[in-house]
This record gives structure tokens, sequence and C-alpha cells, in this order.
């Protein structure tokens, strides 16, 4: 563990723990690197590919990808940048995504990605799909329309909470987010304290009755835009401070 | 449970197969087989008698083309529609299918007994049109072939009755009785040479294992599937990984559109293939090797689990293998459940343990922790074929044939518009024309090298070689006429990669989709000129983008045809006369609001520019 390792990003010369993947060590040393399917305390799956960084030349998923010595990251060029904004632009074509009356506006990392990558509209045709809601459950509500396949919530139910509420069935296209009963949410033994709750980045899992609690324009991505204030966070070096915290993986690649 | 009889049957299957939790594909082939789909209680009492959530159960069912929830007839009748059975015939196949049966592509007959789907390439594109019926296959269909197949079928629901007469070599032997043809044209001096049974096993475990893994190096031997990762060295990788027991893992889910030489090996050759995985367990301190089969492949089993008893009994298989004691090693074949994917090896190895076939994140690399976490060498059915020809004749020969960077033979399925379809081995470093005289194709307007996943190269390209230094390839060549439509080849290839995408990341899952309807987009007719570009754009993205080899490559179709055949799409894109966006489907855009209003709207238009 104590043995660290030195590597560039975008020219800057930063160090890292052996073994420890190029999104922690860069978030680390205050270098933000854009995501979805990962959060902290995850084990990353490198799925929805936003957080794709050239290592050496080479295109890898940052999320899941070690620091060796000497590499040479690309993060923040125009490349990466018009990469990650056609893989947003997909996401939001895949599902039925409406910021304007989504409940989670201002908390969406989708909706903040989006925002930092100058994305206005995407330029391909929408896929509406058919999506099913489930609102059996007493306490919070599962709006397939919103999910974007992170598996953050599999992830979370599964590693953090012990439960496995979530899964995936078919594939492809057709790959839809399940839970672990016939048929509803309500059946399954999600708890509202569950970690798994807390770990969607869009709008697909949201708790009842907590709809409009913050008005929209201050909550958190409009007071502070999605990849900001990594670098001072970086000083302080606390992580894990998302609900729930969670065992400390903390992004090492598996 | 046991009270119903799904729980019943589940119980006993699960039973059978120890309740292991990385059995799930045999328990889940075995209760689709018995009742014709894995429903909703069967996945309860599956997930009860392994211990994990019913979810992980029904997210597994649901990946595989071959399993089921929702029950399916007692014969199920799935075509094979590639590009290749699309220019045979497959639509009047079809045709004559869904006329005989009284249904459609994805329907079951209301008396319960027939199930007619569309399924990717079978491997029989030497015979095509193709279809599986359970597990039977039948070859060079017309819509008279499927109206008496059904009417045979109705009379006696036994698929193996279909087969009146069987194919070449061992494709009659009582354990097969296939109708399917080897059409092996060309027997080289390596893969297809005379074998002298048990030669290669016993000349290797005379030597010690880090020998045999050198004279593998000294031959050059790089993989056969398509990637050519030195095959030495993916040996010494897990050879000197920390970590036992080890695996090797023979890789028959022979899935690439075009391909079907492996399945010609197994068929003729499969003491070959045996030997070559157990020579590789040999070396790399193995005790168990797996042949995943591709469920399209499952006419082969009783074949295979015959050849490997033989083996047994001869003392090329079990413990102290040819004399040398302390090596022991079996070969257990796994079958998959159709997906494209699971060829991936790391998919591969997923679906050995009974999960979803998605490919895993890597590092760690196989070598390293691949099945059940432990070391695993993954090769090609073909690749193996070579090591015990290796062992057998030396090195040396080995590099006798093909060239310094690419050395031996090379099998390929040729397929298509030529004379001579079928398998023929062939010096590596052999040119595209070559290859065209060889089957007789004379006026081939472009090749498809490589599969779907491969390229496409035109007449201007015919000097190029199949190698590893140009054109590096599984083998699978399909050989286009000049009357063929090179956006319908492009479209037929993208089907198949929206099909088969596992799904895990963005760019392959939404990407391919995106493709798809933008080449939809351009044969209808409504192209306009900046399509091309942004076919180029997001193809790059896709490409450079996605998470594993099927990503990485499922816009090879695009991107290799805009680059060589940049004519055939710029003929079809214009500018709208009228200024109108051609993109826009005005028509297709109120039909809803039509429907439900009960009239046109006055703004449909009749006629389109």
């Amino acid at each position: 563990m104590s043995e660290t390792v030195s590597f560039t990003i975008d020219g800057k010369r930063l160090t890292a723990r052996a073994g420890q993947t190029i999104l922690a060590a860069a978030e680390a040393s205050g270098v933000y690197i854009p995501r979805l399917c990962h959060k902290d305390g995850l084990n990353p799956v490198g799925g929805c590919r936003v957080c794709t960084v050239r290592v050496n030349g080479r295109p890898a998923s940052a999320c899941t990808q070690p620091v060796s010595a000497g590499i040479v990251v690309d993060n923040d060029t125009d490349e990466l940048r018009s990469w990650r904004r056609q893989i947003v632009e997909m996401l939001f074509v895949e599902g039925n995504h409406f910021c304007m009356f989504c409940e989670k506006s201002g908390n969406c990392e989708l909706q903040a990605l989006a925002y930092r990558l100058g994305i206005t509209a995407p330029r391909y045709p929408y896929l509406w799909p058919k999506r099913d809601v489930d609102a059996s459950h007493p306490d919070i509500i599962l709006d397939r329309n919103r999910c974007i396949l992170c598996g953050r919530c599999e992830r979370t139910s599964r590693d953090l909470d012990g439960k496995s509420v979530f899964g995936f069935i078919e594939r492809g296209i057709h790959k839809t987010l399940a839970v672990n009963a016939e048929a509803r949410l309500g059946d399954t033994g999600l708890d509202l304290t569950d970690q798994a709750v807390n770990a969607c980045p869009v709008g697909a899992i949201l708790k009842k009755r907590t709809a409009y609690r913050t008005p929209v324009g201050q909550r958190q991505f409009d007071r502070e835009p999605i990849g900001t204030g990594v670098e001072t966070r970086a000083s302080l070096t606390v992580r894990g401070g998302e609900p729930g915290g969670g065992k400390p993986v903390q992004g090492e690649a598996r | 449970m046991g009270e119903n009889p799904v729980g019943r049957v589940v119980e006993e299957i699960a039973r059978e197969h120890g309740r292991e939790r990385w059995r799930l594909m045999d328990i889940a082939r075995g209760v689709q087989q018995r009742l014709g789909c894995v429903n909703s209680r069967a996945v309860d009492a599956i997930a009860s008698w392994l211990g994990v959530s019913r979810v992980e159960v029904e997210g597994f069912v649901t990946f595989y083309s071959f399993l089921s929830t929702e029950p399916k007839g007692r014969v199920v009748i799935r075509l094979c529609d590639d590009v290749i059975d699309r220019m045979a015939g497959y639509e009047e196949v079809r045709r004559g299918f869904e006329t005989a049966l009284g249904i459609s592509l994805g329907q079951t007959t209301p008396d319960g007994v027939f199930t007619l789907e569309r399924t990717a390439c079978l491997g029989m594109c030497d015979q095509g049109p193709a279809a599986l019926v359970n597990d039977v296959v039948v070859t060079n269909l017309s819509s008279d072939k499927a109206r008496s197949i059904v009417r045979a079928l109705r009379e006696n629901p036994r698929p193996e009755r279909l087969v009146q007469r069987f194919g070449s070599g061992n494709n009659a032997h009582p354990l097969v009785r296939s109708m399917v043809e080897n059409n092996l044209r060309k027997a080289g001096p390596i893969v297809f040479s005379e074998q002298a049974r048990g030669e290669a096993i016993r000349k290797a475990v005379a030597i010690r294992p880090a020998e045999v893994i050198r004279a593998v190096k000294t031959a050059r031997l790089r993989g056969r599937g398509g990637a050519g990762f030195p095959t030495g060295m993916k040996w010494e990788f897990a050879r000197g990984a920390e970590g036992s027991p080890k695996y090797v893992i023979c890789n028959a889910d022979e899935g690439e559109p075009g391909t079907f030489k492996d399945r010609v090996l197994l068929t003729e050759m499969p003491d070959r293939v045996f030997a070559g995985l157990t020579i590789a367990g040999y070396a790399v301190g193995a005790s168990e090797g797996i042949l995943y089969l591709r469920a399209e492949y499952a006419y082969l089993r009783r074949f295979l689990e015959h050849i490997l008893d033989r083996r047994r009994a001869d003392g090329l298989l079990g413990k102290d293998i040819c004399g040398r004691a302390g090596f022991n090693f079996d070969i257990r074949i796994q079958m998959g459940a159709g997906a494209y994917v699971c060829g991936e090896e790391t998919a591969l190895i997923n679906s050995c343990e009974g999960r979803r076939g998605e490919p895993r994140t890597r590092p760690p690399f196989p070598a390293q922790r691949g099945y059940l976490d432990c070391p695993t060498v993954v090769n090609n059915v073909e690749t193996l074929a070579c090591v015990t020809r290796i062992l057998e004749a030396g090195p040396a020969t080995f590099c006798e044939h093909g060239t310094p960077q690419s050395s031996g033979t090379k099998l390929l399925s040729i397929s298509g518009d030529c004379g001579l379809p079928g398998v023929y081995e062939v010096g590596m470093g052999i040119s595209v024309r070559g290859v065209l005289e060889m089957c007789g194709a004379d006026e081939a307007m472009a090749v498809q090298v490589g599969g779907a996943s491969g390229r496409m190269v035109g007449p201007a390209s015919y000097n190029r070689t199949i190698d590893f230094d140009d054109l590096s390839t599984g083998g699978a060549i399909m050989v286009f006429g000049p009357d063929r439509s090179i956006p319908e080849i492009v479209s037929a290839f993208m089907d198949f990669f929206v099909d088969e995408s596992c799904g895990v990341c963005t760019p392959c899952r939404v990407g391919t989709r995106l493709l798809k309807e933008r080449i939809d987009r351009i044969r209808a007719g409504r192209g306009e000129p900046g399509d091309i570009e942004e076919l180029v754009q997001l193809g790059e993205t896709i490409k450079q983008t996605s998470r594993c080899g099927l990503g990485q490559s499922a816009a090879n179709p695009v991107l290799f045809t805009i680059k060589g055949f940049r004519h055939v799409y710029d003929e079809m894109v214009s500018h709208d006369p009228h200024g109108y966006q051609r993109s826009f489907d005005l028509n297709e855009s109120v039909r809803e609001a039509e429907r439900i209003a009960g009239r046109r709207s006055i703004h449909h238009r009749e006629v389109r520019t």
C-alpha cells in the first residue's frame, strides 16, 4: 500500500498508490474525470465509458484501469470531450429523459454532465422506448424511463447492502433493470434506509414524498456544477462521504 | 419445493448438478429442455436450490437466446438469419415456414407445437439457407422444403426424422446422424493432415512443460480465432501465474457470421483438438479442460462425448496420462446457449461459471484470474489442432508453411457468391485473389474478410494477403458478386451486432442501434450527404470507446465500406429538392396520431420525391 508510482495526466505529474485506478488517483490529486457508472465504494465495471481516457495513446476506462508507473494519460482533450459528449447523447436518446419535469433535475448526474459537456440537444434520433414505472413500493419509486443501466443500484444493493434487490435482464438494447421479485419493487426487501436507494445517478430510483423539498435552483449541481470543487476536496482527502459511505474499496481495480 | 411438477423437475436437475452455482448453464438448459422454458416458478426454484437471488437467475436466462422465460413450442424452428443465408433465399424460406405454420416469425402455434424464430449464423453458410429444428440442423432450404418439413413434423414431431440422407464423413456417424456436409475442399498439411492418435501427447509428456511451451513458441504459433496472440506466451503467463488449480478452455463458440471451420474440425478431427487441449493442460499445469461448445452445434455433443470416453479408455485422458506420473487431466463439455459475445474469452469464462455472458474488466487477465478466479488459458479450436501437429511433427515442419511472421496454415470458411463454398486449409500469406481463384469466384465485387467484425475489401485490394501482417482473420471469407448491395450487407451485419451486444457499455449497446438506424435511413432513400460523415464519426467513437472486442469491431461494417466503397454511399444520399429535411419522415411521425384520430393528416405526403 505504501508503494507509490508517478504518472502524468494532461501533462501534469501526479502520484498514485500502486494498484489505484486512474480515476481514483486523479481525483485524489484534484483532477476530475467525468463518470456515470462509477461511484466511490463500488467495484468499477467500466460500463458507461464516459471516463474513457487515453493511456499511452490507447483508449481505456479510467475507473477500471490501474495506474502503472510512468503512464501518460490524456483526459481533457477535444477528442475525449467529443467522445464523452456522444456517449452522454446516446444515453439521452436511449431512454426517456425529460429534465423539465423530472424531480431529479438539479441533482441528476446525467443532466449535470450534459451541461458540463455543452450538450443542448442530442444529435441522434430519440429511440422512445416503452418502459415501465413501478410505484408499488410504499416509499420508493422506480422509473425505468430514466434508467441509464449504469448498474450502481445493482452493485450497491449486492455488495454494500447485501441484498441483491436489483439486477439486469435481457441483453443489448433490450437490457432492462429488473428487481428481485416476480414483478414489483414492492415485493422486494428494499428498505428506504438501503444505500442502493441513493445510488442512482439519475431519476430512476426516487424516494416518495421528497420531490420538491429543495427548490429547483438550489440543488446540488445548481450550487456547484459537476466536477468542480474536486481540487478543494482533494486537499481534505475525505472520501466515501456519500450517503452510507460504504466499505473502503475506494475504486481499487478488482 | 417438489410440491408442483416444475419444482420437482428443477429439484431433480439441480441435484444432478450438485446444486452448484456455477452449473447454472447446465441446470437452465436442462430445465428449458424438460419444460420448454424456464418460467417464473422455475426461476424461483433454481434460485432457491442454488442459493442465489431470483433476479440473478432471471438475468441469466434472459441473456441467452436459446433459453426463455416464456413457453416455447415443443418444436422450435430457428432460421439462420445472416447475410449469406439472406442471399441464398432466407426470406422465401421464412415465408414458406410462416405460411405452412400459419404464424409469423417469433410466434408459437396456438396448439403449442411449433415456435418459429430467427437466429444468428448457425455456421452453415456453405449450405444455406439453414435452420435448427430443436437440435437438428436442416440445410439447403427452400420454401418448398420448408412446407414439407412442417408437413413431416406434423405427422411426427421428432426432428431427427427429418434427416433422410447423412452428410459426409462423421456426419454419418451413428452418434451424429446429420445432413450437414463437411465441404472440406482442401485438406492441408497441418490441421487436416493424417492423424497419429496419441503421438503428440506421448511426445509432450516425454519433455518438461517448459519445453512444450518452447516448442509452441519456436513454431511461432499465434491464436487462430482472429486476434493472433502468441499461444506460447499465453501459456507461459498462465503457467507462471499464482493460484491453483489452473484451467484450459477450448473456445468452440464459433459464432462469427460466415465462420464454420471449427464445426468441420470438431466433426472430423476431434482427437486432434482434444489432444491439443490436453497438451495445453500439461504445459500450463492444469488438470481440467473445458470444451465450450456453442448451442448451435449441440448435434455434435454425443459424438464428442464418445470421443472423450474413448480417450479415457485409451489412457489419453485420466490419471497418469501416457505413463507420465502425476499428469492427471480430463475434459468436460460445457454447452453454450446462444450468445455470440461468449466467443470473447472473458465472456466465455463467465458463461462457463453460469453467469451472463458479459466480458469482464481487464486487468486481471484470464491467465492471472479466469475461470473460478483461477489462472486460465482460452484457446481457439484450430489453435489447439495446430498445437497437436506441432508436437507431432516438430516446430520446423509447422514453420515450413506460411510466412515468417505468420507461420503454419489457416483454415478458411468460404461462402457466398462462389462455385465451391466450404473449408480450405491454406498456407498463411495467401492473397485474396488466390482465395477467389481457389473457390471459383470470378466476378467478386467485394470480399468480407473476417466475418461481420472483419473488413470488406474490393478488387483494388485483392493483392492483399491473409496473415497476421495484413488481413488478420479468424478465417471467414464471404464473397459478394456484382449484383449485391453493400448497404444491405452492412445492414445485415448491423442487425447482428444489435442482437448480440451484451449491453454493458453505452457505445456498443446504443451506438450499434444508431448506426443501424442511419444505414437503414440511407437505404430507404432518406439519406443526406451529412449522414456519411456522421456515420464515420459515430462509428469511430464506438470503435474507440467500447468495452470489449465486440463493440470495438461492431462499427467495422460501416467504417470499412465507407472507406473502400464511398461512391456507393454518395450515390444514395442527396438533398431534398423541396428543401425538406429528408431524415424526417413526416408520415411516420404522424402515424400514431392518425391512428388515434382515425383519419389521415392533411400534411400526409402521398409520394416521396
